[in-house]
């Protein structure tokens, strides 16, 4: 039977190019958009050269201030201080690295000037984090503790500010106007791994800022990596305790008197999620997905609806075929098999399709420069979401308008 | 073996009310040859629907083979069809999609038939309707007599107890006409066959065991 329900497929398929055309366009090109997104989403959560230990750390990086009676409120990147205070005051062993927000500087070549992202970090930064070294190494806490002006750069800026390909190490690099000795090249990272990504990183003892200065806000982020995984939540309760008596900002202003602190040790993406919900109190992760949901319910009922359409029309158009089949003994249930199955492999169908278009186009993505160095992927979550997505489409647009016509009387049928 | 009672068909649209068929009381022994005639729209095909439970009747009872089909469920009435069954269309009603053989086959595609089997025995019935060099020809690739034929040999690949034909000689010259009775009433007399076939040509039903005049919907003789 299945062997019969494909051949009639195959020969109605063939038969009605045009249509065959039309519904396979729209499938495949509204998939490649889903798998496209589905690898775009995956490549900013899940981890990746060089945040390679993303799953298995803590990322700490907003605090927020609250005053409930007024209904204000502060919030930003906690301090270097802050760090130093009461996250390595953590009792549960763990690697414990700070780096700064990312800001821009311009260096000046020969005659022309190259925009570039530089960081401040201490040195179990490279310890948190797997970068890969094409050249000489990072700065240790001995750099920092001898105050030595030194730089980590990447690929991209060795290329443009020595020569492509050329040694780096050992060679000094002006950047306003100080002179830093570069000591290691790493292979640069997309932007997209918003913590660690930058042209140049430098060790924390040569920034023009008063680190010691004790405030909650400031421009740094902690990345907790623990020994094992199984200390995560340990050590999410522990930062809980110790957040829970952290002496609020006395900012004098009777109009803002904070009274309230927000700030934890969360997962990668929950620290981002957190942010949605206005009171920081949800994690927001059930929030984020909804939305997310949402959106590509949203984005999917668009085509569901019109290959439904489609279908409808389609099937419509052979109502005197389904009244010659009941005629002859197909019932509905029959009938609505054959249908979906038509619809499935038109979709599956699809989705090959669709397969190699997104290969396609994540292979223009990563070998373009649009975004530097982007590494998407398409794996095989990328690819099930794929599958299924295309499962779910031709039920969807196949099983309604099938449905409708087996209900139709043989007669009513074979009017058409 | 056919037992219709009170049976009334009426077509009812925003405007007006038809009444198709009128309090039609009606019975075909097995193996009889029946004819129907009538001017046109006096309820033939509608009458020929209900017997081969393709329309259900406004009112009235349809027994088939002992059977009452009146609100059998929907498999059950596929089963029916499937089995006891044969109708040749007024029109054809061929699967353009399909080529000849493949629309010989359609009622064993229903039935547990094998694919070399539904082969062999659509291959069988063509060549009865003389068509065995058309298997692989589509629908309109072929002449309307031939479309008849196939239409015929779709009908009887079953061997059903019943064959419902409605004109079946109408688009054909009488030569072709005549084939066609002759593949009939063989059907009947050595197949053992129920037939009832509605026809406009009064020497097709002189050929029959039987024959019913309908008029306005009702039967007259
Ligand atoms: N779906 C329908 N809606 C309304 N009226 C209908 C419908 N089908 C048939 N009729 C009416 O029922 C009557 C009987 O139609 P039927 O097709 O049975 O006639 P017939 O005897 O087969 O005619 P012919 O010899 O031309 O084929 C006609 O008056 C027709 O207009
Ligand atoms: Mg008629």
């Amino acid at each position: 039977m299945l062997l019969n329900y494909l051949k009639i497929t195959f020969a109605v398929l063939q038969r009605r190019k045009f249509f065959t055309f039309i519904s396979l366009f729209g499938i495949s090109l509204t998939l490649t958009i889903l798998v496209v997104a589905t690898a775009f989403i995956d490549h900013l959560i899940a981890a990746g050269y060089p945040e390679i230990n993303r799953d298995r750390s803590l990322y700490i990086w907003n605090v927020k201030e609250k005053d409930t009676k007024n209904q204000g409120q502060s919030s930003g990147p906690i301090s270097f201080s802050f760090i130093n205070t009461y996250v390595r005051s953590l009792k549960t062993p763990a690697k414990i690295a700070a780096v700064s927000m990312p800001s821009t500087i311009n260096i000046y070549l020969n005659n022309h000037k190259l925009n570039v992202r530089y960081r401040y970090t201490d040195s179990n930064f490279w310890e948190v984090t797997s970068f890969d070294f094409l050249e000489g190494k990072n700065y240790t806490e001995q750099n920092i503790a001898n105050n030595d002006y030194v730089v980590v750069i990447n690929d991209y800026v060795r290329d443009e500010y020595v020569g492509k390909g050329q040694p780096a190490v050992g060679k000094m690099i002006e950047i306003d106007n100080v002179n830093y000795r570069i000591i290691g090249v790493v292979r640069g990272c997309p932007i997209t791994r918003i913590h660690v990504s930058s042209d140049l990183y430098f060790p924390y003892n040569t920034s023009k800022a008063d680190l010691k200065k004790v405030e909650l806000r400031g421009n740094f982020a902690a990345i907790i990596l623990p020994n094992t995984p199984s200390d995560i939540p340990k050590i999410q309760t522990e930062f809980n305790v110790v957040a829970s008596k952290i002496k609020l900002t006395d900012t004098g202003d009777k109009w803002f008197k904070p009274d309230k602190l927000y700030v934890s040790a969360d997962s990668y993406i929950t620290s981002f999620t957190r942010q949605f919900k206005g009171d920081g109190e949800d994690d927001g992760v059930g929030y984020f997905f909804t939305i997310v949901l949402g959106i590509a319910l949203l984005f999917m009922s668009l085509p569901a609806i019109n290959l439904v359409n489609i279908n409808m029309s389609r099937i419509m158009e052979r109502a005197s075929e389904i009244g010659i089949r009941k005629a002859f003994g197909a019932s509905s249930k029959t009938l609505v098999m054959q249908f979906v199955i038509e619809n499935i492999i038109l979709t599956l169908i699809g989705g090959v399709i669709a397969v190699f278009l997104s290969l396609g186009v994540i292979y223009y993505l990563n070998n373009s420069n649009l975004i530097a160095y982007i590494d998407l992927s398409f794996n095989w979550k990328v690819f099930s979401v794929a599958i299924f997505v295309s499962l779910l489409f031709g039920l969807l647009s196949g099983v309604y308008p099938a449905w409708r016509m087996s209900k139709l009387q043989v007669v009513e049928a074979l009017k058409n | 073996m056919i037992h219709l009672k009170n049976i009334e068909k009426v077509y009812r649209t925003a405007t007006v009310e038809t009444v198709a068929l009128n309090n039609i009381n009606l019975s075909v022994e097995k193996g009889e040859f029946v004819s129907i005639m009538g001017p046109s729209g006096c309820g033939k095909s509608t009458l020929l629907n209900i017997i081969g439970l393709l329309d259900e009747p406004s009112k009235g009872k349809v027994e088939i083979g002992g059977k009452h089909t009146n609100g059998l469920p929907d498999s059950q009435l596929a089963h029916f069809r499937n089995q006891t069954l044969g109708f040749i269309f007024q029109s054809f009603h061929l699967i353009n999609d399909l080529p000849v053989l493949d629309n010989v086959e359609l009622p064993l595609l229903y039935r547990k038939v094998s694919s070399s089997e539904r082969r062999r025995l659509a291959s069988e019935a063509l060549e009865k309707v003389g068509l065995s060099n058309r298997m692989k020809h589509y629908p309109n690739q072929l002449s309307g007599g031939q479309k008849q034929r196939v239409a015929i040999a779709r009908a009887i690949v079953g061997q059903p107890q019943i064959i419902l034909a409605d004109e079946p000689t109408g688009n054909l010259d009488s030569n072709m006409g005549n084939e066609i009775m002759d593949i009939l009433t063989t059907l009947n007399q050595r197949d053992k066959a129920t037939i009832i076939m509605v026809t406009h040509d009064e020497n097709m039903a002189k050929r029959t065991h039987r024959l019913i005049r309908l008029f306005d919907g009702s039967q007259v003789s």
